[in-house]
């Protein structure tokens, strides 16, 4: 357990807030950081906060859930293609899972992941909703 | 120079951004007062948090609104005061949660306001006060609760989530500048929560006339004194709404108009959201406020106290009111739930 809250203390830039990587040698955006660029191989270690806007690639509903998650059952889990290039898996939120269709534009949204217990840490992190306003192009 | 009750900041300072959350659920109060046999409530119906949200995330989704109304980087916050009844953790800021979220740490202030209803203009003053003395350039002072009556109480027909923040900065950069403070505290035991409790008690006798209205008049009867203002020199005002029937009443008494008053009022349809109740009535007011707009702003917190505020509104306002979903956005974004989803939503079922 403790270790547990150790790793997402430290994860909490990326968890909390999309905090990824840019390369400046090609300018591409990576999420989740991984210090290399996977597209030309350069290290990339430049912060880069993502927007957070994206839209779904692809979807599934989970209707019995994994332990810890059993109080949101059940709820959709996506695939979704960031603006700006990234690809993540997120839970979605706000949205019942017959109403999620593929393309469909989501932004990102910091909310309760898991609590550990009654007495234990609350972990906090993204999910995707749809998106409250149409996204500008 | 110090004139009166009224606090000034040695520099000019106002609101460089503001923003709101409400939580999507809605529970009305034909469906409380069914559940409980009664002819029907208060208001119309009350905003209710999801199973994945609580008063940092709805303080989270308020301050990245009102960080993209100010246009500036998160980095230049000096300040994060989160204003609460229902913080998640007992012993735990909220705000260091908050200020993480935003990208604001580490070099700042961050910490939590508890004075019911009006822990969050508490904050504002505290916030005013910091940049106002030039110690920082930015604070962000928020307001925000997931509030909770007993089953079956009369707070259950109100008690609402929902939150806003708002961002002060020196007058320059206003879209609304502070002309004055004021603050009215007395000890008053009109509502209360004892620790490890889960819902609060209220004693009837002092709610109503010797809290609400007693604290709110007195603030906002002052600071006009003082000011030589006229409720007819404000273009809105927005008065701590635990229903709709108190802030009628109370700007009514001091001489404020049905059409002053609408814009703000927001409890008909989220309900109270205590610390946020006031300042979301008045990011409701800013989202339709024109350059030269006067507004007057007191809040309540049982306990108790009134913080009330005068604005002039400046000719940055039109621009940053589109620059994130405003308070209407937010209302009109709305699921329905029974009562039974709610009981879970807000975990009233004990197992
Ligand atoms: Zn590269």
């Amino acid at each position: 357990m403790e270790h547990k809250v150790a790793h997402d203390w430290r994860l909490r830039g990326q968890r909390y807030r999309l905090e990824g990587e840019v390369c400046e040698h090609c300018g591409n955006k990576i999420f989740p950081p991984r210090d290399i660029c996977p597209e030309c191989h350069q290290p990339a270690k430049k912060p880069y906060t993502l927007s957070g806007r994206g839209e779904v690639y692809s979807f599934s509903t989970l209707s019995s859930a994994p332990e810890g998650f059993e109080a949101y059952a059940p709820y959709t889990v996506a695939l979704i293609k960031l603006a700006e290039g990234p690809m993540l898996t997120a839970q979605l939120t706000d949205v019942a899972p017959n109403e999620v269709t593929i393309g469909m534009p989501v932004e990102m949204v910091t909310r309760r992941i898991r609590t550990q217990g009654e007495d234990g840490v609350i972990t906090y992190g993204y999910k995707f909703r749809p998106a409250l306003v149409a996204h500008a192009q | 120079m110090n004139n009166g009750h009224i606090m000034h900041s040695q520099r000019p300072v106002g609101i460089v951004g503001y923003g709101s959350y409400i939580p999507m659920y809605r529970i009305t109060n034909a469906e409380i007062a069914r559940v409980w046999g009664h002819e029907s409530g208060p208001i119309k119906e009350k905003a209710v948090a999801g199973l994945d949200e609580d008063t940092i995330t709805i303080a989270i989704e308020a301050a990245r609104n009102a960080l993209v109304r100010a246009a500036i980087a998160p980095e230049e916050l000096r300040a994060v005061w989160v204003g609460s009844e229902s913080p998640p953790y007992a012993v735990k800021p909220s705000a260091t949660i908050v200020a993480e979220a935003l990208g604001a740490t580490p070099y700042l202030l961050a910490g939590d306001m508890q004075f019911a209803c009006k822990a969050g203009t508490e904050a504002l003053q505290a916030a005013l006060g910091l940049v106002g003395s030039g110690m920082g350039d930015y604070a962000l002072a928020i307001g925000a609760d997931t509030a909770q009556g007993r089953p079956g109480d009369e707070l259950e027909f109100t008690a609402a989530s929902g939150g806003t923040a708002l961002i002060v900065g020196p007058a320059e950069a206003a879209l609304a500048v502070c002309r004055g403070s004021l603050s009215y505290v007395t000890d008053t035991p009109d509502f209360w929560r004892r620790a490890h409790e889960q819902y609060p008690r209220h004693g009837g006798r002092f709610t109503g006339e010797p809290g609400y209205f007693h604290h709110i008049q007195a603030a906002a009867e002052v600071i006009l004194e003082e000011m030589g203002l006229q409720a007819a020199d404000f273009a809105y005002a927005v008065f701590h709404q635990p229903n709709v029937k108190f802030p009628m009443r109370a700007g009514g008494r001091l001489g404020f108009t049905k059409q002053q008053l609408a814009p703000g009022m927001v409890s008909n349809t989220i309900g109270n959201t205590y610390a946020g109740a006031a300042i979301t009535g008045f990011a409701a007011t800013l989202d339709v406020a024109n350059p030269g707009d006067r507004i007057l702003l007191a809040s309540f917190g049982s306990g108790a106290g009134s913080d009330a505020f005068v604005w002039e509104v400046t000719e940055a306002i039109k621009e940053r009111q589109s620059r994130a979903p405003k308070v209407a956005d937010y209302i009109r974004r709305r699921a329905e739930i029974d009562y039974a989803l709610y009981a879970r939503y807000r975990g009233k079922l004990a197992m």
